[in-house]
């Protein structure tokens, strides 16, 4: 028990919760973005793991760290677009085009990366982001090291939140959105064009998820595995439901998701005498558990899943 | 430029009917693209596509054989669907199945054959549907989102099955996650020789006709259909919306726990933690484009695995990844999805 009570255990804890939430903080804002306008974006599990494999494949060909991210947000970006046709434009089954996406990217992610490298012994790998140290910042006792001696990644999705939150609850771009997303029939009588915010927020929700894709290839881990998302697109998805559709509640339900998953390898990592699978599911129950806690205050915005015809109103 | 959709009057059935193969046709077609940057030679390519899978007898019953997991996911996910329980679970409930199947596999009691047969049935059909009601409850209950938990559930059991590998369930002496294999009595017999063709096989053909009954006959089939159209109608025609999500959860869990069951009993003899390559998820796209129809579900299940089974030796002969058999699905879902809204809507483009 000792050792579970150090500073260097809890700084490393910590600093282990950020890297894990991280993927989740990006596909978590991109599909808030996505719900806030409307679109429920089941794409979400394929997007990023097509982020993965692009931003992998890239830095490995070019050797740029950020031309990988970049990669990852424009592959984010084309899936997306493909979303927003069948889901926005034709106005297909919201949950079953997200599927669709998802089981396509999953495909096609597969089938390109083994045709960029075949299959060798090794899988190859590419020098990975290292960490940037906040001046000063880095040196406070404990936190220091965790969170402010980081991939700089994880800053960005630290700002993001603000960011998106000033985007949606302070700008009138943000207004449109959330109108677009509760009442397009009212967004539309006051000149919103309802479709082409959709499409766009899908879009800017896309580049989120790729990136947070990347960021399991390109700084976690240094090289791509099939599995290498694990479902976190998922979970993203129900912590949009735990946050109640606030970037900043969503953020934090991805902070604990990822303390748990850090606390799991942790404890693991010490020898702890439990099998880890049983380990390993914690954070999926978790969040099951507290999904039943907020489900029934859980207030979707009005919109979501209704394509929006006009023809077809009055 | 905007696209103007607008409702058309319904289409006579014989184009109904014509939609799944247009959209199969449509995705072979556009199956091109990925073979060509592959690299791939495009005649070889689909010819030895449909012969690795229907060239020979051996290669057709294999893909009988791979027809019948996918035949029970799809069943399961189409019932479900049908009731607009959005059951995207059946690879946790496929898994439910078979490890409940392995474990009366494992340790068959000195029964009748038939009696350790039915049993093993019986097992992983409640573990699946078990696993299913989970999501159900919730939903019911505490309204919490059945797309969400159903999904999230996959990775539990998938958890689950990987601790019993390791642990209680794992073969003595051996350091894989494996478990020893199922007696023989509780194997499913092959029903053709020279070849893997199993009673699952034929267990799938009757569970098609079983959901076929149940849809068109019963009053659960048709309870299920009216909350699926429109849940609060059906409740104010008096029926118990929650009691039939929970039973329609248990029947589509338990079939895609049936999955499960062939799996161990007929083919791997061991349960594995790669006992399904997505079979779960493939049911989806199989239940859309079979229009959660079972027969049409049989239908599907039968091309996908045409395209699985071909996927391998047209790998093998041309080069292309294996996994264009995925590539596939995923275009295939979405061609159906564009296919099905061109039958109930024109689409025009308009400047606006």
């Amino acid at each position: 028990m000792e050792q579970v009570l150090t500073v260097a255990f809890i700084t490393g804890l910590l600093a282990a919760m950020m890297r894990m939430a991280t993927p989740i903080i990006f596909a978590t804002l991109g599909e808030i973005l996505c719900e806030r306008a409307g679109v429920l974006n089941l794409g979400i599990e394929g997007i990023m793991l097509m982020g993965a494999m692009t931003g992998f494949l890239t830095t490995l060909g070019t050797g740029s760290l950020w031309l990988g991210v970049a990669a990852a947000a424009a592959v984010g970006v084309l899936l997306s677009l493909l979303m927003s046709l069948l889901a926005v434009h034709l106005g297909l089954s919201q949950h079953v085009s997200g599927l669709g996406i998802t089981l396509f990217s999953t495909g096609l992610a597969m089938f390109v990366y083994r045709l960029a490298v075949g299959s060798p012994v090794n899988p190859p790998t590419v020098r990975p982001f290292t960490q940037v140290a906040i001046p000063f910042l880095s040196e406070i006792p404990v936190v220091g090291q965790a969170f402010f001696n980081q991939y700089s990644l994880v800053y960005l999705a630290l700002l993001l939140v603000p960011a998106i939150c000033f985007l949606l609850y302070r700008t009138s771009w943000g207004l449109s959105i959330r109108t677009v997303g509760e009442n397009p029939f009212a967004a539309d009588t006051v000149g919103i064009g309802v479709n082409k915010t959709r499409t766009l927020c899908v879009m800017a929700g896309g580049a989120l998820m790729g990136v947070g894709g990347a960021f399991l290839t390109l700084a976690h881990q240094n090289m791509f595995l099939i599995d290498v998302i694990g479902g976190r697109g998922w979970i993203a998805i129900a912590m949009v439901i735990f946050g109640n559709w606030d970037p900043v509640r969503g953020t934090a339900g991805a902070l604990i998701f990822g303390f748990l998953d850090a606390l799991q390898l942790r404890l693991q990592g010490l020898g702890f005498d439990v099998p880890f699978h049983l380990f390993l599911v914690i954070p999926y129950v978790m969040t099951v558990v507290a999904l039943v806690g907020v489900s029934r205050r859980a207030s979707a915005p009005a919109g979501l899943l209704k394509p929006y015809r006009r023809e077809e109103k009055g | 430029m905007r696209i103007v959709i607008s409702k058309r009057a319904p289409l006579p059935g014989w184009i109904q009917l014509l939609v799944p193969v247009g959209a199969i046709l449509v995705t072979l077609a556009l199956s091109a693209i990925p073979i060509l940057v592959a690299g791939g030679d495009l005649l070889l390519s689909y010819t030895s596509l449909f012969k690795g899978a229907l060239g020979t007898r051996y290669n057709f019953l294999e893909t009988c054989v791979k027809a019948a997991p996918l035949t029970f996911t799809g069943l399961a996910v189409a019932f479900a669907f049908r009731a607009k329980f959005w059951n995207i679970g059946a690879e946790g409930q496929l898994l439910a199945g078979a490890i409940a199947a392995a474990w009366v596999g494992i340790y068959a009691p000195p029964l009748p054959k038939a009696l350790v047969l039915l049993l093993v049935c019986v097992a992983g059909f409640i573990a699946g549907g078990a696993w299913a009601t989970i999501p159900a409850l919730l939903k019911t209950r505490y309204r919490v989102d059945d797309v969400v938990t159903t999904l999230l559930l996959n990775y539990v059991m998938w958890h689950i099955m990987g601790y019993l590998l390791f642990g209680p369930l794992q073969m003595p002496g051996s350091s894989w996650p494996r478990s020893p294999a199922v007696e023989a009595i509780a194997r499913f017999p092959i029903l053709l020789a020279r070849s893997r063709f199993h009673l699952g096989v034929v267990l799938a053909l009757i569970a098609v006709a079983v959901v076929w009954f149940i849809n068109a006959k019963t009053v659960f089939g048709y309870e299920a259909r009216a909350v699926g159209v429109n849940q609060r109608a059906a409740a104010f025609g008096g029926i118990n919306v929650n009691s039939v999500i929970m039973r329609t959860a248990l029947l589509s869990g338990g079939l895609a726990g049936m999955a499960g069951v062939g799996e161990v009993v007929a083919i791997h003899f061991h349960l594995l933690m790669d006992i399904s390559p997505g079979f779960g998820y493939s049911g989806i796209v199989i239940a859309m484009l079979g229009r959660l129809h079972p027969v049409g579900v049989a239908l599907s299940a039968f091309f996908f695995s045409v395209v699985i089974v071909g996927a391998q030796s047209m790998s093998r002969l041309t080069g292309v990844p294996v996994y264009i058999a995925e590539v596939i699905q995923g275009m295939a879902l979405m061609v159906m999805l564009i296919a099905l809204l061109l039958t109930e809507y024109r689409i025009k483009a308009v400047r606006s």
